[in-house]
């Protein structure tokens, strides 16, 4: 257990960071806002993530992985947050990749689902989660039906909203089969015949609603068992949760900095607006807000390391509470602090701020959509009260 | 086994055949030991383990062997501090003398200061209080009026020191006082000992809206002092007035380690006064909990993180410069909250119908205002992180150096 970088991650923070800054700086967000990518990322950058092996941070060596502990993937979210650089990273190796290590891990996958896991890791394939049915996430409530035909299922409801759809090998959805109170995971190949409606959000990456209006696949679609997808999705969730608050906190860094280095070169009244208490204390105040979201990111990524790590189902338990905690505390956490960073950069930088030649715009588009990605705020705070009380 | 090692193991064998078992363990309020010219004990395993660690010079084990100290090396203070924390061993003493005014003098004492004053303190048998804050220098502390004025042979001071903690059970003090009113306010200010028992000196107790406290207020009326108790040089007691301050922070929480004041935990207390199922006006309460308890884990964890950052030898005066207002600032949303939660139940003042605990919190709730302003208030604690942690510029020397400018501009 550790709040701090050891070495190695030290050294591939720091390798993150003039990476992002060289090959994807804000500039390159801003030109794919105006000329739109149809992937939502730059495969140019997805392909040299891959190559310094990102993808492999968080997975086991027996599935092409690095098993270099989640600290790593952190300070590299972080990066892209600073950066605004869009990667698949999240939809589909975090999410997808940490659900089917899941599977993998209880050896419940057939072959060719273990090798889509090690595809996901070596960039060969791409992967998106179909979750979400409501305006606003539910965690892993889902209403969409999955009924059981004769080699299979035929899966019937809309995902309003599912990260890099587009041009993804395959969707792993989140359905209930027949009467099931619990929710099931599918592999659903992208053949499959859902249709796919592309949507243009104010962060210009790449989202889709899918519908799916009787699709039926094969019995081996069912990832694991009936109703077991709860246990396999929590985790991989509560990481990505730990992803978007550090892509937020990377961007909040930036915008921080930005904000500062205006407040002591604007000059008004004959003096640096820096110079003015009111606004002193208010930079003050996003410093120590920063600070604070920081130590609970940095916390939930240390308790990540922890899942799958231990042999009784108890401690796995645990494990996976204290991981749950911990995410929701940090998105909460990031969140709020977010909000005020975002309205405060934007304010001090007066007129200027709410222009669109200035990026702090496309910094507070982009945090507005990493905040209702997997729960806002709101949602954070009830499951932390359900979960620590 | 190397040294350091050896002096581990000799340490813990040494603190484990000396401090006594009853002490191993968090001191309850009250029982916290002074060192003073008469200390109050009120056991006797409080007076040996006093005692021996008194004779190893543990008091201030950093401190030459000379002025009756431990002399023990940087590392060999972290192992003994470590070997104490292991055993949980209260502190043998506390006095704001060693953790404040001696670090100071240790520097700019003179040899004859340093015996005189320093070995007294290491051995516990001085008990010092701070008079730096007067009615009109709170935040703005170099505007003390408090004056010594050069009589010869001594100095003769007059004024009041105010928010002097234990004012009244001190016996001596550390002062800053005006030498020179007739230059700028910074300038003409020094530091100067005096001993609380001489004549002309009145320390009177403050009643808070918490009730009884250890503030006094301090009046000197033609006081004397001998003119070797001025330290550091004459007129210049400012700088050696913020080293002093910087010892301070470090002080408070050192403090705040040891005296432990009765940690009150939100929602244990939740669940025991807000009634299940939650009424809506309860739920909306509720969610102002977790916000709390939320803001409150954050701070936890941004404790620890500066405690590992330290250890890793990384830079963290930025997250230092934040704690006593995040911490402050915190405890005063959260006894508002206990309030609100305990409704009723938290309005008493003394009366048996309402439990300790009940009353604890209405008292702590009251003391809790104090808390973002005593020891640098809030405002004071945004202004350090606004200017030398962010580098935000600064008001009175950009005018300055716009009258420069102008000065200039008007002169080619």
């Amino acid at each position: 257990m550790s709040l701090v970088y050891n070495q190695d991650e030290r050294m591939l923070v720091d390798t993150a960071q003039s990476f992002f800054a060289e090959q994807s700086p804000v500039s390159a967000m801003r030109a794919q806002r105006d000329n739109p990518l149809p992937l939502g990322f730059d495969p140019s950058i997805n392909q040299q993530i891959v190559e310094m092996g990102w993808n492999a941070i968080c997975f086991d060596e027996s599935y092409g992985g690095l098993a270099f502990g989640h600290k790593g993937m952190g300070g590299i979210f972080e990066a892209m947050g600073q950066h605004l650089t869009a990667s698949p990273l999240l939809s589909s190796v975090v999410l997808c990749g940490t659900i089917l290590q899941y599977f993998a891990r209880a050896n419940q996958l057939s072959s060719d689902q273990c090798q889509l896991l090690e595809d996901i890791i070596s960039g060969d394939k791409r992967l998106a989660l179909a979750l979400d049915e409501q305006a606003r996430h539910q965690g892993a409530q889902v209403g969409l039906k999955a009924c059981s035909v004769n080699d299979g299922y035929q899966l019937c409801g809309d995902k309003v909203l599912v990260m890099d759809a587009h041009g993804a090998d395959a969707l792993i959805v989140a359905a209930k089969i027949d009467d099931d109170t619990e929710m099931s995971l599918f592999l659903v190949p992208a053949d499959a015949g859902f249709t796919q409606q592309n949507l243009s959000l104010i962060d210009s990456r790449q989202y889709s609603r899918i519908g799916f209006n009787g699709v039926n696949v094969h019995a081996d679609a069912l990832l694991g068992k009936a109703g077991t997808g709860q246990a396999a999705l929590a985790p991989a969730l509560d990481l990505g949760r730990l992803c978007l608050a550090g892509e937020m906190l990377g961007a909040c860094n930036s915008l921080f900095a930005m904000t500062l280095e205006y407040l002591k070169t604007r000059e008004q009244f004959d003096v640096k607006i820096g110079t003015f208490q009111a606004l002193q204390h208010r930079a003050a105040q996003c410093f120590v807000e920063l600070e604070l979201a920081r130590s609970t990111v940095i916390s939930g990524f240390d308790l990540a390391d922890a899942i799958g790590t231990h042999s009784t189902d108890t401690e796995q338990q645990a494990a996976a509470k204290s991981l749950a905690i911990a995410a929701s505390l940090a998105k909460w956490k990031v969140g709020t602090m977010a909000d005020m960073l975002t309205r405060e950069a934007i304010q001090m930088h007066g007129g200027i701020g709410v222009t669109d030649e200035l990026d702090v715009g496309l910094y507070l588009k982009r945090i507005r959509v990493a905040q209702m990605c997997l729960g806002d705020g709101d949602f954070h705070l009830a499951r932390f009260g359900e979960l620590s009380g | 086994m190397s040294d350091i090692e050896l002096f581990r193991a000799q340490t813990r064998q040494w603190l484990e055949d000396n401090c006594p078992p009853s002490l191993r363990t968090p001191t309850p309020e009250g029982e916290l030991i002074w060192g003073a010219s008469e200390v109050e004990f009120t056991s006797l395993d409080q007076r040996l383990w006093f005692e021996r660690m008194r004779d190893k010079g543990w008091f201030c084990p950093s401190w030459p062997l000379a002025v009756g100290g431990g002399g023990l090396s940087d590392e060999q203070v972290n192992v003994l501090e470590s070997e104490i924390r292991r055993l949980h061993c209260r502190p043998a003493q506390i006095n704001l003398g060693i953790w404040m005014l001696g670090p100071v003098l240790l520097k700019y004492g003179t040899p004859e200061q340093q015996q005189r004053l320093l070995t007294p303190m290491a051995k516990g048998e001085v008990r010092w209080c701070q008079g730096f804050s007067e009615p009109n220098a709170g935040s703005d502390l170099a505007n003390i009026r408090t004056s010594a004025q050069d009589m010869g042979d001594h100095y003769l001071v007059n004024g009041a020191k105010i928010w002097t903690s234990y004012g009244d059970k001190s016996d001596a003090m550390y002062a800053l006082v005006r030498t020179n009113p007739s230059t700028s306010k910074h300038q003409g200010i020094s530091l100067l000992v005096l001993d609380m028992h001489s004549e002309g000196v009145q320390a009177v107790p403050i009643d808070l809206i918490s009730g009884k406290s250890t503030f006094c207020e301090v009046f000197f009326d033609n006081v004397k002092v001998p003119k070797d108790n001025l330290v550091g040089e004459l007129h210049n007691g400012w700088p050696l007035a913020k080293l002093l301050l910087q010892h301070e922070r470090s002080a408070m929480s050192k403090f705040g380690e040891f005296s432990l004041p009765t940690h009150f935990d939100l929602m244990s207390l939740v669940h025991d006064y807000l009634p299940q199922p939650h009424s809506p006006a309860d739920a909306a309460l509720h969610s102002r909990v977790l916000a709390c308890d939320m803001e409150e884990r954050a701070y936890q964890l941004t404790v620890k993180r500066m405690g590992e950052e330290a250890r890793a030898s990384m830079n963290v005066t930025g997250l230092m410069s934040i704690m006593k207002l995040v911490h402050t600032e915190q405890e005063k949303v959260k006894f508002e909250l206990l309030l609100d939660v305990m409704g009723y139940r938290a309005l008493g003042w003394q009366d048996d119908s309402f439990s300790e605990q009940e009353l604890g919190i209405t008292r702590a709730w009251l003391n809790s205002f104090a808390q973002t302003i005593a020891g640098g208030s809030s405002e004071i604690q945004l202004n350090v992180i606004a200017k030398r942690i962010l580098g935000l510029p600064d008001k009175a020397k950009a005018a300055d150096n716009k009258s420069t400018n102008q000065t200039k501009e008007e002169q080619s």
